[in-house]
């Protein structure tokens, strides 16, 4: 791991900031086939995630809550990605993600996107956790749970 | 021991000697990041802790260590000797008297606990407990889990806009049902002092009993147990120059008397049959097994340290720290500061920058302080926010430390160009 002291430029990159500032998703949908609610109890943040599908695939994402700019980014990224997405390519993006906070090796980086921007939070690691709330809870919204809450 | 003295002005205002004070507290030189030292503004969640403090563990360890209350030996004799020492500097050091007793928990959490728990015992179905809309959820949760064993119901005593105790509404509230009030003495968020005397009238002549958490009053003025009035009072040594693992119950000895136990074990009996067992007087009675013995031990230095320094003098320093602090941060009018009276403690937010951010970036100059909900959910629900930045002080901290603290604040807001494009939509909350 790198020892040298983390930049804050590593952390709040433009693409970040970006989202932070036009985040995608947040405009609710009429119908929602999956859905979940995921909480960080520690800092408060909150957020809301409701899938709709066609033909098996992610139609449509809405996604909204109260976080920093970390977690409402990664929340704008996760919306703008699994657009068109099936859920099981979905689950491998979501795991790719994951596999890069805690450096691990994963063959599908190629197509995380934007996601590859959070690269620089995992030398916050208080704030990994933030990066991976949206994710947490699309996970949960796919295994039919509703509420969940991680610290 | 080198124990600060304490240190007067030529013009007869009482001051205390921060460099000298800074001395002693190793931890305030580390480097956080590359040429960036602590400062460190997080004193609400717990205070660091004095170089005679951490002799005082080393020294207990090292020469004295041993179980107290039943050995005969001379190191048994010496542990409960200093153990028993430090009861008696608490109940003077808040002004309880001879016939109130301190018990020694492990935080005031547990003597929230404890207090919900035995006095709980004595409550009935439809009976109230009146806590109000500024408590940390250690004065919240253990009211909840009575009301779900005793079918209780629990009321919340609204704050102003000015973040002040509705007292008004206190007096509407209170009721032939209202057995106990739990209040906060000193708000962990806003600062506020609420006033426990005007409380404590309404309280007896209702006939209800009052507890008081003094978790941030007791550390940083002087508090009076019998001037409050109050039937219970609560605090933790680590956040008055303590260390970690002791809490405090100090109550009127008539009602801990008439109160079951709370945890059952060793210490706590005086007798114990086939049959049964016979509860140990107060305050023992609730002090079951083993106790903290080495940090209450040092938690008597603690206090020992803080009366050198003078509890008005450590109040004075801190109300003028937290007044420069707001006036520094009028700068930044786009600021939502949750404070009107309050002192040592400064709680603000802006809808543009999260305070997790705040706080990431803040730290990356050395700077240590709080973002979140500050254990007070409820709180910032009436607030209108899921979370706020905040920075508390303690006696070491310094005007140029707040200088610093307001240059990393600058940063902040730079990297989020807040003040530059106020009218942007709030996003994320
Ligand atoms: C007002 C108030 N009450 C209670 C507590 C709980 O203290 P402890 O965690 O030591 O039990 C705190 C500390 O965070 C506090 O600020």
């Amino acid at each position: 791991m790198d020892k040298s002291i983390p930049k804050l430029d590593e952390l709040y990159k433009e693409i970040i900031l970006d989202h932070y500032r036009h985040p995608h998703g947040r405009v609710p949908l009429e119908k929602v086939d999956y859905h979940a609610e995921g909480m960080n109890p520690l800092c408060g943040d909150e957020v809301k995630l409701g899938l709709q599908l066609k033909d098996g695939k992610i139609e449509k994402v809405h996604i909204e809550g109260h976080g920093c700019s970390i977690s409402v980014a990664s929340g704008s990224m996760l919306a703008q990605i699994l657009k068109g997405k099936d859920i099981q390519n979905a689950k491998q993006i979501s795991q790719a993600l994951k596999d890069m906070m805690h450096d691990k090796v994963n063959g599908a980086k190629d197509d995380i996107g934007d996601l590859e921007a959070l690269e620089g939070v995992k030398r916050f690691p208080v704030r990994i956790k933030c990066a991976l709330l949206p994710w947490t809870t699309f996970e949960e919204a796919i295994i039919g749970h509703d509420h969940i809450e991680i610290s | 021991m080198c124990l600060p003295k304490r240190n007067r002005h030529e013009s007869g205002k009482t001051m205390l000697d921060t460099k000298k004070i800074r001395k002693d507290f190793k931890i305030l030189n580390r480097k956080i990041w590359a040429g960036k030292t602590l400062v460190y503004f997080d004193n609400a969640a717990t205070t660091q802790k004095p170089q005679v403090v951490i002799d005082s563990l080393v020294n207990y360890y090292e020469n004295y260590n041993a179980n107290i209350h039943r050995g005969v030996h001379k190191l048994a004799e010496e542990a409960t000797e200093a153990y028993e020492k430090v009861r008696e500097k608490v109940r003077d050091f808040v002004g309880a008297t001879k016939n109130d007793e301190v018990i020694f928990t492990r935080n005031t959490t547990e003597s929230i606990n404890l207090l919900a728990y035995s006095l709980g015992e004595s409550l009935e179905e439809g009976d109230e407990v009146l806590i109000s809309e500024m408590e940390h959820h250690s004065n919240i949760i253990p009211w909840y889990l009575l009301r779900d064993r005793k079918k209780i119901t629990v009321k919340f005593i609204p704050i102003t806009k000015n973040y002040e105790l509705d007292y008004s509404a206190l007096e509407k509230l209170i009721n032939k049902k209202t057995k106990i009030i739990s209040i906060t003495h000193k708000s962990n968020v806003l600062g506020t002092v609420n006033d426990i005397k005007r409380i404590a009238q309404i309280a007896k002549n209702n006939g209800s009993i009052l507890i008081i958490d003094a978790a941030q009053s007791v550390p940083h003025m002087k508090v009076d147990f019998q001037d409050l009035g109050c039937d219970f009072l609560v605090f933790s040594s680590h956040k008055m120059c303590g260390p970690t693992g002791v809490g405090v119950l100090v109550g009127k000895k008539e009602l801990l008397e008439k109160m079951p136990p709370f945890l059952g074990g060793g210490e706590m009996i005086r007798k114990v049959t086939f049959e049964g067992f016979t509860p140990n007087d107060v305050p023992w009675k609730f002090e079951a097994g083993t106790p903290n013995i080495a940090d209450v031990i040092a938690f008597g230095t603690a206090i020992d340290y803080i009366e050198s320094l003078g509890i008005e003098n450590i109040y004075k320093y801190e109300c003028g720290l937290t007044e420069y602090c707001l006036s520094k941060l009028k700068q930044f009018d786009f600021l939502k500061i949750y404070n009107s009276s309050g002192t040592g403690i400064v709680t603000f937010s802006n809808p543009l920058v999260h305070p997790h951010d705040i706080a990431t970036i803040v730290d990356q100059y050395g700077v240590a302080i709080r973002a979140g909900h500050h254990c007070a959910q409820p709180l910032m629900k009436r607030l209108n926010v899921s979370a706020t930045a905040r920075a508390s002080f303690y006696f070491y901290n310094t005007k140029e430390e707040i200088d610093l603290f307001i240059e990393a604040l600058k940063k902040a807001f730079d990297y989020f160009k807040v003040g530059a494009c106020k009218k942007l939509n709030p996003v994320g909350g």
